[in-house]
């Protein structure tokens, strides 16, 4: 079946057996992003320290795709410096922008490479980014409070999900895909 | 008993002459194959219908004889156009049982059709006192329900917030259907306007208008039906069914995207303030100032969306011919039909009502694996589509549905006249299929 090369075993796999999950204290910033189109929802805190991602914790509601994105990327990131994470995160965004034509690196990426057959299906991207984004917009209120303050420009309104805590944040603002 | 079981009750759905495989022969994608020859089996209906050869016909015949704008012209092409043009309005007004052609205001879709309303009430603070019965402000409520498609809440919460009005809701009973134990608790004496979907598009409960309207005009409260999902699956008349407006959109009942329709009546529309403002919905214009064109031109700015309009005067005169009361039976049986063969898979959890009484043929389900974990409806909907089926996965527009019944998402399959059992056969065995690669 085609669909393999989407729903890869180790993908199947984090989904039944989620690591990381539970939201945990302490934290440095908490969000709440969702997907709109599909319902998809995380809420996603990040604890940083001396530079250095030392927790990411989440609780969320999506397909197996999404869920199964935010153990391996919880899993990728943690212990990782701050900068090398988020280089992690471009170049996880890259594999997901190819469309099917990237493998991605595994000595980089490791199981997270297992979502490149994802790149082929435009509407399931979001999906697999959903995490990785709320991450990159939490580190970002994590390691600079002041941004955490103010309302983050040019993205849409804050989620009206009761769940959406303190640090409610905008909706997934990834750059539209064309439909194949 | 309900309309569909009466017509149901005249025999099965062949004995109206209804046959589904020579319709399915009028709408050409239909006989496309997906993913390398499978047939594709369409069941996203509720989303956007297939369109007839007749439908596609007339638009592009309207580009290659007649194109021109219409109500400005006065060469042979601008009034052929005009003609066209309006003899949609006269089909239209046929269609739903209105009496004054008048009454008949093209939009872009249901969901500009219900702006417009809620714009006007607003605008209505600024109008004469001609347009006293649109005005509102704090201390007034609006009512809505809670099954409302967005585009049937969304322009409301707006409108509250615009003018100082509340928003209130009719809520739901557990199978799906509208809880109207408190029903006068909700509509009170201090609602100016009760706006309702007629045909839920995520749970298919067809609502009790009646008995809604009735409350409604007890209060003295303005009367608005969201028909988005019920006027291209069965018969309607406006006057029976006793509301002051009635919104539908073109592209779910065979015709082009790009058109829909409001209805309203004509006491009421011609002291409704309008809504945009531009070319042909006016009457003298100055620096200064200027006065509104009658109804339906007063809530018709601009350059309409002409071959569309066509292609809903071909869409109506498609679905008159083969008969909205023999579309309705067969729409009512492959509901039924579904519902039974959902019932057959397990894990299957059906979000909206359980059987086919007042439901249309749209059908939310949540699927469970072996273990009885919910999987989620993206999951289900890609591995269906594997098959070739099309089904839509998602809040379908009605977040505060999912809210209420605790999911986050559903799959939904949806039916229309060229839906067959066999469809359905397809769908179930498709269902199997994802709760096996799930459960492994």
């Amino acid at each position: 079946m085609k669909l393999d090369s989407m729903y890869q075993e180790i993908i199947l796999d984090h989904y039944r057996n989620p690591l990381h999950r539970g939201l945990r204290d302490p934290f440095d910033a908490e969000v709440h992003h969702v997907n709109p189109t599909c319902g998809d929802e995380v809420t996603l805190r990040v604890k940083v320290s001396d530079g250095v991602v030392e927790d990411v914790s989440y609780e969320s509601e999506g397909c197996s795709i999404s869920q199964a994105s935010a153990s391996v990327m919880s899993d990728l990131v943690i212990g990782k410096k701050v900068d090398e994470a988020l280089e992690l995160e471009r170049e996880f965004l890259a594999l997901m922008q190819s469309r099917g034509t990237a493998e991605g690196n595994e000595d980089v990426l490791e199981d997270a490479v297992a979502f490149a057959g994802v790149s082929k299906y435009p509407a399931r991207v979001k999906c697999a980014l959903l995490s990785w984004m709320a991450w990159k917009d939490a580190t970002a209120k994590a390691v600079d409070p002041a941004a955490a303050a103010a309302p983050t420009p040019g993205l849409a309104a804050p989620s009206l999900t009761p769940a959406a805590g303190a640090g409610a944040g905008p909706a997934l603002d990834v750059p539209e895909q064309e439909k194949p | 008993m309900t309309l569909t079981e009466s017509l149901i009750a005249g025999g099965t759905p062949g004995a109206t002459g209804f046959d589904v495989e020579q319709v399915r022969k009028d709408f050409p994608i239909l006989a496309r194959t997906v993913h390398d020859d499978l047939p594709l089996v369409y069941l996203d209906s509720a989303a956007t219908s297939q369109k007839p050869l007749a439908v596609l016909d007339a638009e592009r015949a309207y580009y290659e004889l007649h194109n021109a704008n219409v109500h400005r012209g006065i060469h042979v092409l601008a009034e052929e156009a005009t003609g066209l043009y309006e003899a949609t309005r006269d089909k239209v007004a046929a269609f739903i049982g209105a009496t004054d052609r008048r009454e008949v205001v093209f939009t872009k879709n249901s969901t500009e059709a219900l702006n417009l309303v809620a714009y006007a009430m607003s605008n209505a603070e600024t109008t004469g006192g001609e347009a006293e019965r649109f005005r509102l402000g704090p201390g007034d409520e609006i009512v809505v329900t809670e099954m409302e498609h967005h585009s049937n809440l969304v322009p409301w919460q707006m409108l509250a917030r615009r003018t100082g009005a509340t928003l209130r809701w009719i809520g739901l009973t557990d199978d799906g259907r509208l809880n109207l134990d408190n029903l006068d608790a909700v509509i009170t004496d201090r609602a100016k306007v009760v706006s309702m979907v007629h045909q839920s598009n995520i749970l298919g409960t067809v609502n009790p208008v009646a008995r809604i309207v009735a409350r409604a005009r007890e209060v003295g409260a303005l009367t608005v039906l969201d028909g988005s999902q019920s006027v291209p699956h069965m018969p309607i008349d406006v006057a029976e069914l006793g509301v002051d407006f009635l919104a539908f959109t073109g592209h779910k009942m065979c015709a082009p995207t790009g058109v829909g329709v409001l209805w309203g009546r004509y006491e009421l529309l011609e002291v409704m303030p309008p809504f945009l403002g531009g070319g042909e919905m006016i009457e003298i214009v100055t620096m200064e100032g200027s006065t509104y064109a009658a109804p339906p031109h007063r809530f018709e700015a601009g350059t309409p969306m002409i071959s569309q309009v066509v292609g809903l005067g071909a869409a109506v005169d498609y679905l008159t011919a083969l008969g909205m009361p023999a579309i309705a039976a067969h729409e009512h049986a492959v509901t039924a039909y579904a519902l039974d063969a959902l019932a057959t898979v397990p894990g299957t959890r059906i979000i909206g009502p359980p059987t086919g009484t007042d439901r249309g043929g749209a059908i939310s389900f949540v699927l469970h694996d072996d273990a009885g974990r919910a999987i989620h409806p993206h999951d289900v909907g890609q591995l269906l589509d594997e098959r070739g089926i099309a089904v839509r996965v998602g809040h379908h527009c009605a977040r505060p549905v999912c809210l209420r019944f605790g999911v986050p998402a559903t799959t939904r399959a949806s039916f229309h006249l060229y839906t067959t059992t066999g469809e359905v056969d397809a769908l179930v065995e498709g269902l199997h299929g994802v709760r096996r690669f799930f459960s492994r």
